[in-house]
């Protein structure tokens, strides 16, 4: 919703949705009358109760968070975490999320960590928010809190029947209770001394809830951040350079004085933009505006080879375990009685998001309001800080929902583009990309370069297990820095995070066992269109595919069925032998051996699997393909998925994650690759850059392995991970041609099958 | 600027605008409409289509003046959460999406897909929806409530 309540609101339980622009001064007013403390925005404490928890006077329980619904179905989740902790409806919870003024930190929404980490801190308080409760009504009902029970937000005396609602305890009142809070973001832990209940008497979690959202989403009464409108406001459009280093040697406003409306074309720094009366006069205006740039200093690389050659041949900045390391890899190489060892190649992908990036800022003075998808409020908070030079208590992040990201709005550079456009008219702008703005300056996931190697002894048994994941950082910078901050002049620190360490083999155990993750420093000083940012798993999908495949070349080498195979090294682990066999068994797996008898018609049958691991969620996955033989297309007919993220919360909204985990991983591993060379990005539509069609849409079949005794683990992302060496994994059991570069493009495809590759082998 | 009529949901609306504007533009800052959504401006995605006189268009690749006096239907007009349009109540039972941005365009397409042809088979239901771009991966559930909607006008 678009719509803004206050605290007040929410307490009165009136139900009012209040529209209004104007609210960030009453807010703070509000916020002051509310809690003892703070009256600055964001400033709220996570000691107080107030903070997290407002029981309305119609017994409306308003949750309040700044984690916020990536069009995940989260905030469902969420919800039916908090009504079972408080035992009420799961209609009786309202969830206000990603409001800086409104939400304690906790912490970016990304990998999959959620319902891990913000799923508990919720609980907690929800469980502190009961335990508050019910010792009001033990005063109220003159009996002790062993005698109470809760149901619906009614709390009843065991026994004599006397009754009283949360409304009648505490409706429009606080709470005035300090619960513990130690650390902050993801870490911060929440009343960890009140006794949350035990997951036999969940009775919302569990449950496949319908998500809150989807109603008004198919009838178009969702307010998207596209939607937002604000009272005067005009609209922005961005024209990039080259690269953020180039900048405009001029500038010929006279190109686009024939365009009626167009307000003003700001400049600052590297950064250029079109503020206009209208959308369509900005638009015309950014792809008319003359703009000579000047000679970058930083070139793109020439080509993807070129880039795959400098992973291969530059020292790594950091150099990470994937798990602690076992036994002495290079003697157990040197003394095998046999070595295989493969190298494998990720390109550079893109997150795709289907809507632009988008936001609104309004800059008046020294108060700004900023409408923004940001995966982090309060970080987009700190960026527009820095860039503005203001304190963050003036600045105010409103979360409104963009279109799926998948990590691409962790470095949301559209508010910081409005921003700067929104200060140089006094006016609220709406800034939104183009197609190609997008596509060409959306950050990256980046290219990894990835070679195993394994020692076998006399037996066969595999005795080393060697994996190194060259990858670039995952930001060409520490933090995320933005386009604009960087176009206009504020220095980015740090060589960048590393591209993540997961996947390289850490399912199984190997005597001798090292896997290594090396963030190898940019191309280049200064960002260019292949900039990067965590892209859905980072990271995995790459390190996964080289695992997992190589694991199946070690199968084959052997004449091993894959599944057998990778029995026998996962042993030890039993949620992956576990999540082995369901996947096996849902998918029909027969053991034999692969490549597949070789077939006599032009389409050739196969299937693979792979297994793995990220963020402690566990996913096997079968997938099965038909290659055409003569053309090299490959089609993913099934994909069979087995599924272990602990505890469930709503098993149909983790079922739509995973769907969406196969598709989009089919995706990428058939279809997606950033092309470029040194002079930019060559696929800047969706015609160049191809995502998997409905045509293509293999069946889905799931097993969810539900774990109630653990805690809830992510689902948003784990399931991405396994799918492309599966993929790659039933291409080489059709056709006995080995896969080693993403995508699989007929044209790949094709060449592996006429060279026959095959791992290095010595005997 | 011209003076342009249009006919939209069944109501007869006026704007004055440049002609050459995109008639999603229109139909999203002049009108104030939500269903239709910019995803690529290039005909590409379908995240913008409308229904104009029985079949569904992109509106970001029509020019403003060349809707005029035509028939447009955007998602609006197809029902609200109290009410919803058959298609709309079997998307929400189904579950069919994750983020949404691009559920106008499948559910708008599929409109026109069941007008023409109410009872589809799975690769009639593909085909008509192999021009509309799904990020998130919610097409087996779309495909599936496709098949609902159309057993429920059986």
């Amino acid at each position: 919703m678009n719509a803004k309540i206050s605290r007040r609101e929410v307490l009165k339980g009136t139900g009012a949705l209040v529209v209004s622009f104007n609210l960030f001064g009453p807010v703070s007013q509000v916020l002051a009358q509310l809690s003892a403390g703070p009256d600055l925005a964001g400033d709220l404490k996570a000691t107080s109760l107030d903070s997290w928890i407002a029981i309305g006077r119609d017994g409306m329980v308003t949750v309040f968070s700044s984690k916020v619904d990536l069009g995940t179905g989260v905030e469902t989740a969420l919800a039916q975490i908090v009504a079972d902790e408080l035992d009420v409806q799961f209609k009786q919870i309202k969830m206000i999320t990603g409001d800086t003024t409104k939400a304690v930190d906790q912490g970016i929404t990304a990998g999959s960590r959620t319902i891990e980490l913000a799923g508990p801190q919720l609980r907690q308080a929800a469980a502190a928010a009961r335990q508050e409760l019910l010792k009001l009504a033990s005063q109220r009902l003159g009996a002790p809190i062993s005698k109470l029970t809760v149901t619906d937000g009614v709390v009843s005396v065991l026994g004599n029947g006397h009754k009283v609602s949360y409304a009648n305890l505490l409706g429009g009142k606080h709470f005035n209770v300090q619960i513990p809070a130690t650390g902050n973001g993801w870490g911060l832990k929440l009343a960890p001394d009140v006794p949350a209940k035990n997951y036999m008497d969940y009775k919302t979690v569990g449950k496949s809830v319908p998500r809150v959202d989807l109603p008004p989403k198919f009838t178009a009464q969702f307010t998207y951040v596209q939607d937002v409108r604000v009272p005067g406001m005009l609209h922005g459009r961005v024209v990039r350079p080259p690269t953020v280093a180039a900048k405009p040697a001029s500038i010929d406003e006279d190109s686009i004085k024939n365009i009626p409306g167009i307000v003003k074309v700001v400049h600052e720094g590297s950064f250029v933009g079109v503020v206009a009366q209208t959308e369509w006069a900005a638009i015309q205006a950014a792809k008319a505006l003359k703009v000579t740039w000047s000679t970058p200093e930083t070139k793109m690389p020439a080509n993807p080879d070129a880039v795959y050659d400098y992973l291969k041949n530059t020292k790594g900045f950091a150099e990470r375990p994937g798990m602690p390391p076992r036994g002495n890899v290079e003697q157990a190489l040197a003394q095998a009685s046999k070595t295989m060892e493969a190298t494998y190649r990720w390109p550079f992908q893109m997150h795709g998001m289907l809507a632009p990036s988008c936001a609104i800022a309004d800059v008046q003075g020294d108060k700004v309001t900023i409408w923004a998808p940001s995966q982090g409020i309060f970080d987009t908070r700190k960026r527009v800080s820095d860039l503005l030079g203001l304190p963050e208590s003036k600045i105010q992040v409103l979360y409104r929902e963009a279109s799926g990201c998948y990590g691409r709005l962790g470095t949301d550079d559209a508010a910081e583009d409005a921003v700067v456009m929104s200060r140089a008219v006094s006016k609220p702008v709406r800034v939104q990309w183009m197609r190609a703005d997008e596509h060409g300056w959306e950050p990256k996931g980046p290219a990894q370069l990835l070679t195993v190697r394994a020692a076998m002894d006399a037996s066969g048994k595999v005795t080393a297990w060697d994996f190194l994941d060259r990858s670039f950082p995952w930001t060409e910078a520490n933090g995320i820095p933005l386009v604009t901050s960087r176009q206009v002049g504020l220095k980015a620190p740090g060589q960048g995070f590393p591209n993540g360490t997961g996947g390289g083999g850490d399912t199984y155990t190997f005597d001798n066992q090292r896997i290594v993750a090396s963030a190898i420093p940019w191309v280049q000083p200064d960002p260019t269109p292949l900039r990067t940012s965590p892209l859905r798993a980072p990271g995995d999908l790459a390190r996964m595919f080289a695992s997992e495949c190589f694991m199946d070349e070690l199968a084959a080498a052997q004449g091993v069925d894959g599944v057998q195979f990778r029995m026998r090294y996962a042993a030890s682990n039993k949620r992956a032998t576990d999540a082995l066999t369901a996947v096996a068994k849902l998918a029909n797996w027969q053991e034999r051996p692969a490549p597949a008898p070789t077939s006599s018609g032009n389409i050739a049958a196969g299937r693979g699997v792979a297994v793995s691991a990220r963020s402690n969620s566990v996913v096997a996955v079968v997938a099965e393909v038909e290659v055409d033989k003569s053309s090299g297309e490959v089609t993913v007919k099934k994909v069979a998925v087995a599924h272990d993220c602990g505890l469930i919360i709503n098993p149909d909204g983790l079922k739509n994650q995973i769907e969406g985990n196969v598709i989009q991983g089919t995706s990428r591993a058939l279809m997606e690759e950033v092309l470029y060379d040194s002079s930019g990005i060559k696929n800047l539509d969706w015609s160049s850059y191809p995502i998997l069609r409905y045509e293509k849409i293999p069946q889905i079949d799931i097993r969810l392995i539900d774990r109630r005794e653990m805690p809830a683990l992510g689902g948003g992302e784990p399931s991405i991970g396994p799918v492309p060496a599966a993929i790659a994994n039933a291409i080489f059991d059709a056709t006995g041609a080995r896969l080693r570069e993403a995508p699989f493009t007929p044209e790949r495809v094709l060449r592996a099958m006429h060279a026959g590759v095959t791992s290095t082998q010595r005997a | 600027m011209a003076r342009i009529s249009l006919r939209v949901n069944n109501q007869s609306r006026v704007v004055d605008t440049d002609p050459t504007t995109p008639l999603l533009y229109v139909l999203r800052d002049d009108l104030e409409l939500h269903g239709p959504r910019f995803g690529c401006g290039l005909g590409q995605c379908g995240a913008c289509t409308v229904i104009m006189d029985g079949n569904a268009v992109r509106s970001c690749s029509i020019p403003v003046s060349g809707a005029q006096n035509r028939s447009i239907t955007t998602l609006e007009g197809l029902g609200t959460v109290q009410h919803p349009h058959a298609l709309q109540t079997a998307f929400i039972e189904e579950q069919a999406a994750q983020c949404g941005y691009c559920m106008n365009g499948m559910i708008m397409v599929s409109k026109v897909l069941l007008d023409k042809n109410p009872h589809p088979t799975d690769d009639q239901i593909k085909q008509a929806l192999n021009g509309n771009l799904c990020r998130c991966g919610s097409h087996v559930r779309v495909i599936r409530a496709v098949k609902r909607a159309a057993g429920v006008k059986a």
